[in-house]
């Protein structure tokens, strides 16, 4: 394996480090159950992507890319699925998601991060 | 290279363990807890490939499947308070909870 790849291999891992970090930012900030899953859904799909592939260009071709490439494909299979029938369950339980101008109001209601039940939908 | 990808998985999964702990209803642990699930699958075929043991990724495998059966195992609990109830919303332990 040349050396120009596995540069490029490296650098989509860090790449897919950072996404991680991102949305596990997004997650501790957002204001709602609805956008926290969002949120480590999309990146958590984004990061294993990232993280598989520059891991597949670093490592040798043959039952390493067979492996990782499964690895792939449930991550791609699995967190969709888990992420609405988290999201099935987290409505049919009386979530309502905020929706419309908010403000995050420290002090009140716990932190002001839990969703309020029915009062702004 | 590899071991500050490594140490940026573990920051992610650190903050995840803190939305965990102080997640305010429970489907915020529970998304805690998958998307810490894909971290450590990701995690664990970065340490096979930073210490050489192409043989981790199995383990990746299994785990990515573990995490998601547990993912829909918690759910099911936490909706339901039992695990030995149909998801289609019939009540099937009913019969055997009326002649207790």
């Amino acid at each position: 394996m040349s050396e120009p790849v596995q540069m490029i291999g490296g650098a989509l891992i860090l790449l897919g480090a950072i996404w991680s970090i991102m949305g596990a930012v997004g997650v501790l900030r957002f204001p709602d159950v609805y956008t926290r899953i969002h949120a480590a859904s999309l990146t958590d799909t984004g990061a294993a992507t990232l993280m598989l592939f520059g891991m597949g260009l670093m490592g040798e071709a043959g039952m390493v890319t067979l492996k990782l490439f499964f690895v792939w494909a449930f991550i791609m299979l699995t967190t969709p699925t888990s992420a609405n029938a988290l999201a099935n369950a987290a409505f049919g339980s009386g979530h309502s998601p905020r929706i419309g101008n908010f403000q995050i109001v420290r002090g009140k209601n716990g932190g002001g991060s839990a969703p309020d039940r029915g009062a702004r939908a | 290279m590899l071991a500050g990808a490594a140490l940026g998985l573990v920051a992610a999964m650190g903050l995840m363990i803190v939305r965990a702990v102080m997640g305010p209803s429970h489907y915020d642990r529970i998304l805690a807890a998958n998307s810490m699930g894909t971290k450590t699958v990701l995690f664990i075929a970065l340490i096979g490939f930073l210490f050489g043991r192409p043989a981790f990724l199995d383990v990746a495998i299994v785990y990515a499947l573990i995490n998601f059966v547990a993912t829909i195992a918690l759910m099911k609990f936490f909706r339901y308070q039992s695990l030995s109830q149909n998801l289609t919303g019939q009540e099937a332990a009913d019969e055997t909870t009326e002649h207790v």
